[in-house]
C-alpha cells in the first residue's frame, strides 16, 4: 500500500530539469541579464574578492612579514609619479610597506568579518524569530522586548560597547589575536533584531497555514517544522536583508577600527589603514589614505547595488 | 486617547530600565571598580574602605536599583580618569554636539527636499537618475569616509576652511555656542556637511518615493485637469502630503545623529560629547560609557514617544495598537 502511495507520483511528475536549466529559466536571471547595474556590481564584487582572496599569490609583497619591509622605501609615491619606484604600483606608508599589497590583505579581512558577522546575526536572528513566532506567548514577548532595548540604541553604539565590554572580558595576551571574533560578535549583536522581526512576521502567517497543520497533526517535531517547512518561506526577504546588511557590517567593522577600536595594526583590514593613513593627511602623503579609501567605497557601493537591485528584483509589487 | 498615552509612557519606562540595566551590566563586566581607580600605593584597608562608599559589597539587585535612583537625578558617579562628576562633563560637551546636529539637520532638510522633489519630477532625465546613483553612493559612504575627503578637499588642497577644533566659542551662561563667531561658525561647517550627507540622501530617497505615489493620485491630476500650474501643484499640493514623514524621520534621527557624531567628532577633532565617548572608551572609563549610553538612550526613547503619541493624535486609527 505505501508503495503504490510513494510511486504514483513519480510517474505523474515529468523529469526536473537540471539546477542550471532551472537558474536559467528563473525571473530572477531574466531580471539580472536585463539589469546593468546587477551585472556591473557582481563583476565590481566578484574581482574584488577574487583579488582578495588571492591576495598571497598577486600581491608583490607580504605585508605582515617585517622582513620584507625595507625602511628606506618608506612613503614613496605611486608609480606614476615622479618619484615612483616599481613594483610600488600604489606607493608605500611611512614603514616602507607596499600599498597595494596591504590594500588586499586588508580588504580579505574586512570580507571575512563581513561574512562572518552576517552568518552569526543571521543565525541569531532567524532562531529567535523562528522560536518567537511559532511558540508565542512569554518567550516571544521576551526575545521582542530584548529586540526592542536592542534597537533603542544607535546601531553603532550597540557595536562599540560590545566590543569594548567583551575585549575587557579577555585576558591581555588573546585580544589582538581575538579582535577579529569580537568584532564578529559585536557587529552580529547589534544587527540580528532585523531578521528576527522577518521571520517572526513570516512564521506567525505560515504557523497558520494548512500544511504546518497537518505536520502538526502527524506529530512531526517541532524543531523539523520549524526548520524544514517554514524556514524555507521566510528566506526571500531574508536574502535581500542580508545582502544589504553586509554592506552595512563591512561599513561597521570599518567605523570601530577607525575609531580604534576594531582591527589592531599588526592585522589591519581597510578601517585600520584608513586610520592609520589619515595621520599622514597633513604631511602630503595623501596615498596612504586615498587607496584604502577608493577600495572599501567600491567594496560598499558594490554590495549596495546589488542589494537594492535584488531588493527590486524580488519585489512581486514591481513585477 | 489618554489610555494610550500612558500606556506608552510605561512601555517607554520598560525600555528605558532595560537600558539601565544594560548599563549596569557593563559596570559588572567590565572588571572591579576599585582595581581601576586604585594604584600600588592603595593599602587594603583603603580598598575596602573605597569598595564599602562605592556600596560594592550591597546585593546586585541594591546596586542596580540605587544606579536607577541615581541615574534619574542625574548622578552617574565621577569619571575614573580625572575624578570629575561625570554629568558635569557630558553637560560642558553638549552644547557642541547639539549644535553640531542641528546645523547638520537644518542642511539635510533644505538640500535634501528640493533634490527629493527634483529627482521625483524629473524622472528619467538623466541628472534626476545621476542624482538617484549619486544618493546610493551616498548611503555607501561610511561618514569617516566623507569628513577625510572634505578635509583632503577643502583644508590640505585649497586650505579654505579648518579641519579640525571648534573655533572661538562664546559663553552664555552654560552653554557655549560657536555661532557667534566667525572663527567659530568657519569651523562648523566642514564637520555639518560630512555629518548631513548620509541624511540628505535618505531625506532625498524618501521625498522622492513619497513624490511619485502622490502625483499618481487623482487630485494631482484634477489639479492639473483645472489648469494650475506645474509649480504650484508640485510645491503646495504634492509636497506637502510628502512632508509628514519627512518630519517622522527627522524628528527619530536625531538621536542617532547625535550616536553618528561619535565618528565625525572623532575626524574633525570637535569637542562635543562624542569625543567625550571615545575618550572614555579608550581608557575604560565606565562611568562616563554608562551616562553617554543612558543618555543618548533616553533622548532616542522620548523622541520616539512623541512621533507615536503625534502620530495618535492625528490619526485615531493608530491608538488601538
Amino acid at each position: 500500500m505505501t508503495a503504490e502511495v510513494s510511486e504514483t507520483p513519480q510517474k505523474i511528475r515529468p523529469a526536473r530539469p537540471s539546477l542550471f536549466r532551472r537558474i536559467r529559466a528563473s525571473d530572477l536571471w531574466w531580471s539580472f541579464t536585463h539589469s546593468k547595474t546587477a551585472m556591473v556590481s557582481t563583476l565590481l564584487l566578484a574581482l574584488l574578492i577574487l583579488t582578495a582572496a588571492l591576495a598571497p599569490l598577486i600581491a608583490p609583497q607580504n605585508p605582515y612579514d617585517g622582513a620584507q619591509l625595507d625602511m628606506w622605501k618608506a612613503e614613496l609615491p605611486p608609480l606614476w609619479q615622479a618619484d615612483g619606484e616599481w613594483p610600488f604600483l600604489l606607493g608605500t606608508d611611512t614603514q616602507g610597506r607596499d600599498m597595494l599589497s596591504a590594500i588586499l590583505y586588508g580588504t580579505r579581512i574586512s570580507i571575512v568579518i563581513g561574512i562572518a558577522s552576517v552568518a552569526l546575526s543571521l543565525v541569531i536572528g532567524m532562531s529567535a524569530g523562528l522560536v518567537s513566532g511559532y511558540f508565542g506567548g512569554f518567550i516571544d514577548n521576551l526575545l521582542m522586548r530584548i529586540g526592542d532595548v536592542t534597537l533603542s540604541i544607535p546601531t553603532i553604539l550597540v557595536a562599540i560597547l560590545v566590543s569594548t565590554v567583551v575585549r575587557q572580558m579577555l585576558p591581555p595576551d588573546l585580544r589582538e589575536v581575538g579582535a577579529s571574533a569580537v568584532l564578529v560578535l559585536a557587529i552580529a549583536l547589534s544587527a540580528w533584531v532585523q531578521y528576527a522581526r522577518i521571520v517572526r512576521a513570516q512564521t506567525i502567517v505560515e504557523a497558520g497555514k494548512d500544511y504546518v497543520q497537518a505536520a502538526r497533526l502527524i506529530h512531526v517535531p517541532a524543531r523539523r517544522i520549524m526548520g524544514k517547512h517554514i524556514l524555507p518561506n521566510t528566506l526571500t526577504p531574508i536574502l535581500v536583508a542580508a545582502t544589504l546588511n553586509f554592506g552595512m557590517a563591512i561599513l561597521t567593522e570599518a567605523t570601530l577600527s577607525f575609531l580604534g577600536i576594531g582591527m589592531p595594526p599588526s592585522q589591519p583590514s581597510l578601517g585600520t589603514l584608513i586610520r592609520i593613513g589619515n595621520q599622514f593627511l597633513f604631511s602630503g602623503s595623501w596615498w596612504i589614505v586615498l587607496f584604502p579609501v577608493i577600495q572599501l567605497c567600491l567594496l560598499v557601493v558594490a554590495v549596495n547595488m546589488l542589494g537594492d537591485w535584488l531588493r527590486d528584483a524580488l519585489n512581486p509589487k514591481l513585477r | 486617547m489618554l489610555v494610550f498615552i500612558v500606556r506608552r509612557l510605561i512601555n517607554s519606562v520598560f525600555v528605558m530600565l532595560a537600558v539601565a540595566m544594560l548599563a549596569f551590566l557593563i559596570f559588572q563586566m567590565a572588571g572591579d571598580p576599585v582595581e581601576m581607580m586604585a594604584n600600588e600605593q592603595t593599602s587594603q584597608a583603603d580598598r575596602a574602605a573605597m569598595r564599602e562608599r562605592l556600596g560594592l559589597n550591597d546585593s546586585l539587585p541594591t546596586q542596580y536599583v540605587r544606579f536607577v535612583v541615581n541615574a534619574a537625578k542625574g548622578d552617574f558617579g565621577i569619571s575614573y580618569r580625572n575624578g570629575q562628576d561625570v554629568l558635569h562633563l557630558i553637560g560642558q560637551r553638549f552644547p557642541a554636539t547639539f549644535e553640531l546636529v542641528m546645523v547638520a539637520t537644518l542642511i539635510s532638510l533644505v538640500v535634501g527636499i528640493p533634490l527629493g522633489v527634483l529627482t521625483a519630477i524629473q524622472r528619467g532625465r538623466w541628472y534626476a537618475e545621476g542624482l538617484q546613483f549619486v544618493s546610493i553612493v551616498g548611503v555607501s559612504l561610511p561618514s569617516f569616509v566623507v569628513g577625510i575627503l572634505l578635509i583632503l578637499v577643502f583644508s590640505v588642497i585649497f586650505g579654505w576652511l579648518p579641519a579640525f577644533g571648534r573655533g572661538d566659542v562664546v559663553k552664555i551662561g552654560w552653554w557655549s555656542t560657536g555661532l557667534l563667531t566667525p572663527s567659530g561658525r568657519q569651523a562648523l561647517i566642514l564637520p555639518a556637511v560630512s555629518l548631513s550627507l548620509y541624511q540628505i540622501t535618505l531625506i532625498m530617497r524618501l521625498v522622492r518615493a513619497e513624490m511619485l505615489e502622490v502625483l499618481r493620485s487623482d487630485y494631482v491630476k484634477f489639479a492639473r485637469a483645472r489648469g494650475i500650474t506645474r509649480a504650484r501643484i508640485y510645491f503646495r499640493h504634492a509636497l506637502r502630503n510628502c512632508l509628514m514623514p519627512v518630519v517622522t524621520m527627522t524628528a527619530m534621527n536625531v538621536g542617532a545623529l547625535i550616536a553618528f557624531a561619535i565618528i565625525t567628532e572623532t575626524v574633525f577633532q570637535w569637542p562635543g560629547m562624542g569625543m567625550l565617548f571615545i575618550q572614555a572608551v579608550t581608557f575604560i572609563d565606565i562611568p562616563v560609557m554608562a551616562a553617554y549610553l543612558c543618555i543618548i538612550s533616553f533622548m532616542f526613547v522620548v523622541l520616539n514617544m512623541l512621533v507615536d503619541i503625534a502620530y495618535a493624535v492625528i490619526d485615531p486609527r493608530l491608538r488601538t495598537a
